[in-house]
């Protein structure tokens, strides 16, 4: 099976949904009907297809694996290269979970040019797992800008009052740092005569010029994460956005930075990350501590998600940069957790707002007297969220505080603080939403959920619960490929002589 | 079996819980008799496998209590990471089988006597789910192996907690009082969250036999943390010790404990008592290996625990809600636990542990009892006169109140005995400041227990005419366990007290506590003067005198004087106004800065300056051009056009073409 085509199935089946999505003829019910049931049915396959590279993966090896290179230009020495890791396979499967989730959480929900959402989504998927299994720098580029053009559709078409508001922030912080990462990418390419990334990665480029590199992508992949301050687009984003929109938003775009940072940054340019590790440390603190703090003043459902987001990639960012092996498989899980609750968060939000069709937190309460299934799922989500033991938001947290403490004790310190708020702006939503009595009249009918919205939540519930149990067999997937990545950067760092600046 | 013990509880509690939603189905569709099935099958699951689950833990210490330590039961690895690999496993020493014993034994009683206090209630078995749940939480903490899987029945018990104490989701001040718990309980859970960090750090490890193997070899090392060089096992037993203070309320961060008491009283009794607040005090004596290499440490836990015992009884002296009276009791006793680990005497700590999760869960039972009678009124100057009609409570309160005042020969006089003797004989400062705190604090214990007593039983009834006529003895499903619990609180001092700290204390124990040899306080507590054993009864009993002169011989003395010293009455009914300082201090400047952050540094500073400002430029320049609406996916797929147009041209001029 080595030669399967696992990673252009999964990238090229959504194309082939889309082509038939585009072959739909009548009038507008069926259209939608006809549209909504091949989305379903691609994203299900490309979801099935993308748990054989799971099931087929090699764990004993930090080489890419299901590569596939097809020379694009040769006058260019450009290829259409694709592989994944240790590191990148789990957000292959993530972006084509999430996918289906979307398709079915849009079921009912979007009503207006469904042909066209559902197109945007598909291809959404293909440039999502594309970013992840790029293994040409220029390749890696197309699918990581060329993600935000469906997601400025789907912001811009299918979103809220401000959207366009919205969709121009987005476009803003992007623009300045997809920029500077193209200029970089053109002189990486030229430094190291090829834009292929798996030479690429045992490619050591001069200290000087690592600095410039690693502001460059810095400059677009803390735009992605978010890092504060260049955060402010994404409450906007989430606001805006329709439900689908947030969880793909939330669950895989937000994951671009945070797998940037592992896949360029730390063994790209090794000295710089190391120089800069205190800035990426003070900014992933301050963020944690301060977007906490925001979303304890939130009265918007959403936004208070999107405040605490940042918060959680704050940690992600953290166990990047503390360079060892807790810390960085803290991130992966980290994202990996993140990118199914936050989703789930938003999805939970959604429920409320097909139902009654408002943000605000106060429009709700008692909700637990007519809700009691939605209420269980909410309260696990939330447990998630804040880290409790025994889901996946606890393993992610608790790996990289291990492996921020080895490196500084302030930062773990500031960032374990990060837990006490977490608990109390997602409990106080909880008890403003969900408990409390029911006496707000237009509540008093609402119905509880329904199979469709149970057969959205059960997966990622499962995920959570496994995840926070037997993490292994997550880890032992990429024990091997983060042990390589952690060794290159620490050999790297050694072999200069470097002396970190970071203080214990 | 150890197997059983643990996990029976969570299944009870999964079966039960997906009854509340077959119940809920069945009673949508029409079947509005189904409740009281579905509710009794539920009763009858987790009494069930709680009662089982008390069985096998029974054999389980009785196999350790015979064999010695048994072999840890690994289940499966949880985490492996490089060097840092843990696994859900359940720990045989004989520290852990006995925690065991206690929590499943006593939550039995707990689940049974539930059936008949919340029989009226209309989420029966949503309580007995969440009963469970807490149970078997509680029990993967004191089986842990590891610090983490510690730490996982840590937060899970506060999850549980959370959800109990907000069991009556209708109440305003439940919930508020289900969020405060959970968030102290944070506070203090940052601490031990550091806490096993630095252990890692240190040993690179987080089980417990690598630790403690290691600890001697550690004991001089230093630590270079927060920017100082500091004592590495002093440091990490102060963080272990800020989770513990959390756990189990005690000074500082006790606010949530008297709080709790918003739950249903059976939840009082097992977790706000019994069993969740006493993990702070298992935690340490677990941690002996550590503790016992840091003086300082040491000497902050004896401190702490004394200052708390003392402060939590001043305070339950003047309290009129008959729960928080003893809720405020268990803050102080908690603290004499402390302090008695404080000066090494961990297995007189534990004996008071015990003893205490008897008669402390008597007392809050018959609370309950008192409080079922009165149709739900928790209000002791609207009780009075009640010994007769109800006397089988009378007597249970009598069992417990004299077991919590120490008075020969309830459980309560052995352990509390032991501790006192042993702060003195520790010969040291701290030592005698927690003897002379604790002297104090056993007069004010016996004071306001039998306050409790005579405002409760005894004198005019002063409840309405309606309420009375409903008095009733609470029936024999509630009764039941508290007559196990009352020969808990009259006989376990004196059948194990020879176990604990007496002749065969070392075998009984074995290695699963350390204390280091220059720590001889519980040696000596036997060498004591004469004066030093007979006090702590004599005061006791002194305590309970004026109690009776106060409130049954010359009932105008209370009055009297808090009105004599009303600041002082007032400073103790107010709880020593730490509420009032934390939401001044730490609440409400929180949200307040939440909020100033997000309008003036998000909404201002940030957006203003950026994506606004840029934003108005943009829009100055396109009006000037002329084309408003240009869409900003064409910008984008302009400037990617634009990039790849540079990239080429670069390419080209470059020569690799």
């Amino acid at each position: 099976m080595s030669n399967f085509p696992w990673l252009s199935i999964i990238i090229f089946v959504p194309l082939v949904g889309i082509f038939f999505i585009l072959l739909i003829k009548g009038d507008d019910e069926t259209t939608a009907r006809n549209a909504r049931a091949i989305a379903l049915w691609t994203s299900v396959v490309t979801f099935l297809v993308s748990l054989g590279i799971w099931i087929n993966f090699d764990n004993s090896t930090s080489e890419f694996q299901f590569v596939e290179k097809v020379i694009w230009i040769p006058s260019l020495d450009l290829s259409y290269q694709v592989g994944v890791d240790g590191i990148s396979m789990f957000f292959v499967i993530l972006s084509t979970l999430l996918t289906v989730i979307c398709v079915l959480a849009s079921w009912v929900s979007i009503t207006d040019r469904v042909k066209d959402y559902m197109i945007a989504f598909l291809f959404l998927e293909t440039l999502m797992v594309g970013m992840f299994s790029a293994l040409d720098l220029i390749l890696f580029y197309v699918f990581f800008e060329g993600v935000l053009i469906p997601m400025f559709l789907i912001i811009g078409v299918w979103g809220g009052p401000r959207r366009n508001y919205a969709a121009y922030k987005l476009f803003l912080y992007t623009l300045a740092g997809s920029v500077l990462m193209l200029i970089a990418i053109l002189t990486m390419v030229s430094v190291a005569g090829t834009s292929d990334m798996t030479i690429l990665l045992k490619y050591d480029f001069p200290a000087s010029l690592q600095s410039w590199l690693w502001l460059a992508f810095f400059a677009s992949f803390a735009v992605k994460v978010p890092m504060w301050p260049v955060h402010t687009w994404l409450p906007d984003a989430h606001v805006e956005a329709p439900t689908a929109g947030s969880v793909i938003l939330a669950g895989v775009l937000l994951k671009f930075g945070g797998y940037g940072f592992l896949r360029f940054s730390l063994p790209m340019f090794p000295l710089a990350s190391a120089d800069f590790t205190p800035l990426i440390f003070i900014l992933s603190a301050v963020a944690i501590i301060y977007t906490s703090l925001i979303a304890l003043a939130q009265e918007d459902m959403k936004k208070l998600i999107a405040y605490s987001s940042v918060a959680h990639m704050g940690f992600v960012t953290i166990g990047v940069f503390s360079g060892n092996l807790q810390g960085v498989e803290g991130a992966i899980i980290q994202m990996l957790s993140h990118g199914i609750v936050s989703a789930a968060l938003f999805l939970v939000v959604g429920v409320l707002y097909d139902r009654i069709h408002s943000r605000e937190i106060r429009a709700y309460g008692g909700l637990v007297t007519r809700m009691p299934k939605y209420a269980v799922i909410f309260m696990i989500f939330m447990m998630a969220s804040i880290g409790l033991p025994g889901t996946s938001g606890f393993i992610g947290e608790f790996l990289i505080l291990v492996g921020a403490f080895k490196v500084n004790t302030w930062v773990a310190a500031f960032a374990t603080s990060g837990l006490i708020l977490g608990a109390a702006y997602m409990l106080y939503l909880y008890r403003r939403i969900v408990f409390g009595e029911l006496i707000k009249d237009n509540l008093k009918k609402i119905s509880d959920v329904n199979s469709r919205e149970i057969a959205i939540f059960t997966p990622l519930i499962l995920t959570v619960i496994v995840m926070g149990i037997y993490p292994s067999l997550f880890l032992d997937v990429m024990h091997v490929s983060v042990e390589n990545l952690v060794e290159r950067y620490q050999s790297a760092l050694a072999s200069a002589e470097y002396i970190p600046t970071v203080e214990q | 079996m150890y197997v059983a013990a643990v996990f029976l509880p969570l299944i009870g509690s999964l079966i039960s819980g997906i009854l509340v939603f077959f119940k809920i189905s069945l009673i949508n569709n029409g079947h509005e008799d189904a409740k009281n099935r579905i509710d009794l099958i539920s009763q009858i699951i987790t009494c069930g496998s709680m009662l089982l689950a008390g069985a096998a833990a029974i054999l389980v210490f009785l196999e350790v209590f015979i064999n010695g330590q048994n072999p840890s039961i690994e289940i499966f690895t949880w985490v492996g990471s490089g060097s840092l690999q843990f696994s859900w496993a359940l720990r045989g020493d004989i520290l852990s089988v006995l925690m065991v014993v206690m929590v499943t034994v006593v939550s039995s009683m707990i689940h049974v006597y539930s059936i008949g206090y919340m029989a009226t209630d209309k989420s029966i078995s949503r309580f007995m789910a969440y009963l469970s749940l807490f149970t078997f939480f509680m029990l993967m903490l004191v089986s842990s192996n590891n610090l983490v899987q510690m730490f996982f029945g840590w937060e899970g018990v506060g999850l549980a907690s959370y959800l109990l104490i907000g069991f009556w989701y209708d109440r305003p001040s439940a919930n508020k009082a289900a969020i405060k718990a959970f968030v102290v309980n944070r506070i203090g859970d940052f601490g031990f969250a550091l806490g096993i960090f630095a252990i890692y750090f240190l040993f690179d490890s987080v089980s417990f036999d690598t630790i403690f193997n290691l600890a001697a070899d550690k004991s001089a090392t230093t630590i270079n943390i927060f920017s100082t060089n500091i004592h590495a096992l002093t440091i990490i037993c102060l963080l272990l010790f800020v989770g513990a203070m959390g756990k189990s309320a005690q000074l500082g961060l006790h606010v949530w404990l008297p709080d709790a008491m918003e739950g249903p009283t059976p939840v009082s009794a097992l977790i706000h008592a019994a069993t969740m607040v006493t993990a702070g005090v298992f935690m340490v004596v677990r941690m002996s290996p550590l503790f016992e290499y840091s003086e300082v440490a040491l000497a902050v836990v004896t401190v702490v625990g004394a200052s708390t015992a003392i402060f939590a009884a001043t305070v339950a002296c003047v309290q009129n809600d008959i729960k928080r009276v003893i809720a405020y009791s268990t803050c102080s006793q908690l603290g004499y636990m402390f302090f008695a680990l404080g000066v090494s005497a961990y297995s007189a700590g534990m004996f008071h542990l015990i003893t205490h999760a008897f008669f402390k869960s008597l007392l809050f039972l018959g609370a309950g009892s008192v409080i079922h009678a009165m149709s739900d009124e928790q209000d002791m100057r609207k009780m009075g006169g009640l010994y007769k009609l109800i006397p089988v409570t009378y007597i249970f309160m009598w069992i417990g109140s004299l077991a919590l005042a120490g008075i020969w020969p309830f459980s309560g006089f052995f352990s509390k005995d032991i501790i006192l003797e042993a702060a003195w004989a520790a010969h040291s400062g701290v030592g005698r400041y927690a003897f002379w705190l604790g002297i104090t604090a056993a007069f004010l214990t016996a004071f306001y227990s039998w306050r409790l007593i005579i405002l409760t039983f005894h004198g005019t009834p002063r409840a309405d005419e309606k309420t009375l006529a409903h008095v009733h003895e609470s029936p024999k499903v509630m009764i039941l366990p508290l007559t196990v619990l009352a020969l808990g609180a009259l006989f376990v001092g004196v059948v194990s007290v020879d176990y604990f700290v007496g002749e065969y204390a070392v075998e009984f124990w074995k290695n699963s506590i350390f204390v280091h040899d220059s720590h001889q306080a519980l040696a000596n507590a036997h060498l004591v003067p004469i004066w030093v054993k007979f006090l702590p009864i004599c005061i006791g009993s002194s305590g309970i005198a004026l109690a009776y002169l106060m409130y049954m011989f010359a009932p105008g003395l209370p009055g009297a004087l808090s009105s004599g010293f009303k600041r002082t009455h007032k400073f103790l009914l107010n709880k020593w106004y730490f509420d009032e300082l934390y939401t001044k201090l730490l609440v409400k400047p929180a949200f307040k800065l939440g909020h100033g952050l997000w309008q003036a540094v998000d909404g201002l500073l940030i957006d203003g300056v950026g994506p606004n400002g840029v934003a108005a430029a943009v829009r100055m320049i396109s009006r000037r051009v002329g084309e408003i609406q240009s869409g900003y996916l064409y910008h984008y797929a302009f400037v990617m056009l634009l990039g790849l147009a540079v990239f080429i041209t670069w390419f080209l001029v470059r020569g690799y073409g």
